[in-house]
């Protein structure tokens, strides 16, 4: 064989290469087309109709959309979210990053904790559920226990009945199964600092604060930034955790866009307005995901 | 040196992750206390251990909640989730990791779009295409849904396995003329199978735990899996704490053991899982 039917045959088991490798690629593609991105598109052409989930769609321009602007349990649900948001970037977080950094400065049980903590985080939102709504009930619960042994009698009350508590109630349970999550990554992201830094600190005369403020926390800031960053999008989609405890009650008390858009199609059939919703939603991801991008192009390193 | 960064005293440290300990498990301990309680005697004494094991709680919620049937369905859609999502991601992270694929980047930009979207955005215009092709109601509908949404992730850890492994095997299988298929089958799947569980544990954990999509494409009671009938099983028996709690535990019992074995592959991919969504 001459050198030129060397190449030929090269190329052709590239060509070949190339087609069968983009064989192997097209089941994952077409189905995420088929079921996220064909879909996604028919939701953002819905929320300018007035379909109700069947018979005949109409299209109604911006209508959806400005119904949205004046309905107040959609602002009380988007107030909601904002509210979620602000107790996840503030109570897992600190508990996470409470957790990890003392479980990087000890030798001992490391395993043990870090599997304990993350116990929480595999079982399912509707055990969980489960789980507190016995443990907070006003008859039998620990609020109960705690009310009965310590006079604490404010604490006896129904937390997910309450107007006052239910939506901070359902955050808590449902931070309750995911701040071991963020320790792991935490403590991941921790066992990564050169221990030089910590020893120099040290030197200096850093105590553990110190040393957490000036070392820590700017080692592990890409993984904080990200945290934050997943933890503002998840509080603007979240919906199993109110769903299950408490619907969205009482009387929309702890009524999230998710839930409010779960009932908005499925419970009271107005899919163009869910839809609406939806795009809403979406929004609330692009934002997030936008500024993240922003401040990185801005030449915030992240 | 490292001997005086030991003489820092680490009892705080303890003292502190207990108590932290204790708020993550001990929920989970009085769950289980209190599956095997009557009614009454919860009412009475929610703390302590139980007088006597009731294992009635278990035979009751297991006949109540129609458990047999549900475990069955949650089975059928965790394995073949499982079995289709970890094989076709196989496919794709072995062209993506080794193929050299001209417009990987595309592919790539098209997962972190296809996996950002939230799901209410198609959730409604899914169940109605869904409906008009008789795929409600439907394990295979649900299957075919659950597919699409976790293989994108099986592929991103999958590949990131592959890429590690050495060119040299690949490159001699190559020369003794072994097609992709081969290579795949030969050489890149014994060496990666460790990724291969990992995904099929965080696959599988999903699929046993979803509740969004199984509620919505499952209306009807026979079809559903634990999730959802256990929901279900909980408006009806409300305040029968020991039925409820009992009926809960049946289905973490399958997740507690397999993570308690594997939690190193657990941890790995569910926080991999985190970094990338």
């Amino acid at each position: 064989m001459t050198a030129n039917a060397y190449q030929l045959e090269a190329n052709r088991t590239k060509l070949r290469q190339q087609v069968g490798g983009w064989l192997f690629v097209v089941p994952v593609l077409l189905l995420n087309l088929i079921v996220v991105i064909i879909p996604s598109i028919a939701g953002l052409g819905m929320a300018f109709t007035d379909w109700s989930g069947v018979g005949s769609m109409n299209f109604i321009g911006l209508a959806n959309f400005e119904k949205l602007l004046q309905d107040q349990v959609f602002f009380k649900a988007l107030s909601h979210n904002l509210i979620w948001t602000v107790f996840f970037l503030i109570v897992p977080v600190a508990l996470g990053l409470l957790g990890a950094y003392l479980l990087s400065g000890i030798k001992r049980g490391q395993m043990f904790f870090r599997v304990a903590y993350f116990i929480p985080y595999v079982i399912a939102a509707v055990v969980n559920a489960q789980l507190w709504r016995f443990l907070l009930n006003p008859r039998v619960g620990m609020l109960k226990a705690l009310a009965d042994c310590c006079g604490l009698s404010f604490l006896d009350v129904a937390v997910f009945g309450s107007r006052d508590m239910a939506l901070i109630g359902v955050a808590f349970v449902d931070m309750w199964h995911f701040w071991g999550f963020l320790l792991v990554l935490y403590l991941a992201a921790m066992s990564g600092v050169d221990v030089e830094l910590y020893e120099v600190a040290r030197l200096d005369g850093a105590n553990r604060l110190d040393q957490f403020r000036y070392v820590t926390l700017p080692s592990i800031r890409p993984t904080l930034v990200f945290t934050i960053l997943m933890i503002t999008i998840w509080s603007g989609l979240v919906f199993d955790y109110v769903y299950v405890i408490t619907g969205g009650g009482p009387a929309n008390a702890s009524e999230v866009m998710g839930t409010y858009l779960y009932t908005s199609a499925f419970e009271r059939f107005q899919a163009g307005y869910a839809a609406a919703v939806g795009v809403f939603m979406t929004l609330w991801v692009g934002i997030a995901t936008g500024g993240f991008v922003l401040l990185r192009k801005l030449g915030w390193e992240v | 040196m490292f001997r005086e960064r030991r003489r820092v005293s680490t009892l705080p440290n303890y003292v502190i992750l207990i108590l932290m300990a204790i708020f993550a498990l001990v929920p989970i301990l009085l769950l289980i206390t209190n599956s095997l309680k009557s009614t009454p005697e919860i009412n009475l004494s929610p703390f302590s251990l139980p007088r006597e094991f009731l294992w009635s709680n278990y035979t009751t919620a297991w006949a109540e909640g129609n458990y047999a049937n549900t475990i069955r369905n949650s089975a059928i859609l965790t394995g073949f989730t499982v079995l289709f999502s970890v094989t076709l991601a196989g496919l794709a992270a072995y062209a993506l990791a080794r193929l050299n694929l001209k417009g990987g980047n595309i592919i790539s930009f098209y997962f972190l779009i296809g996996t950002g979207v939230p799901a209410q955005l198609f959730i409604i215009p899914l169940f109605y295409i869904w409906k008009q092709f008789g795929l409600v109601n439907s394990h295979v509908g649900l299957i075919i849904i659950y597919v699409a949404l976790q293989a994108p992730f099986a592929t991103y850890l999958l590949r990131s396995y592959m890429v590690a492994l050495p060119q040299d095997f690949i490159d001699a299988a190559r020369i003794d003329g072994a097609s992709n298929v081969q290579v795949l089958r030969e050489i890149i799947l014994p060496l990666s199978w460790p990724g291969f569980l990992t995904a099929a544990l965080v696959v599988g954990l999903f699929t046993w735990n979803e509740f969004l999509f199984a509620i919505t494409f499952l209306p009807n009671t026979d079809l559903k899996p634990i999730a959802t009938s256990l929901y279900a099983f909980q408006q009806r028996y409300g305040r029968d704490w020991g039925l409820t709690n009992a009926g809960s535990v049946i289905m973490i019992v399958p997740v507690l053991i397999l993570f308690l074995l594997l939690q190193r592959n657990f941890i790995e991919g569910l926080t991999q899982g985190g970094l990338k969504a």
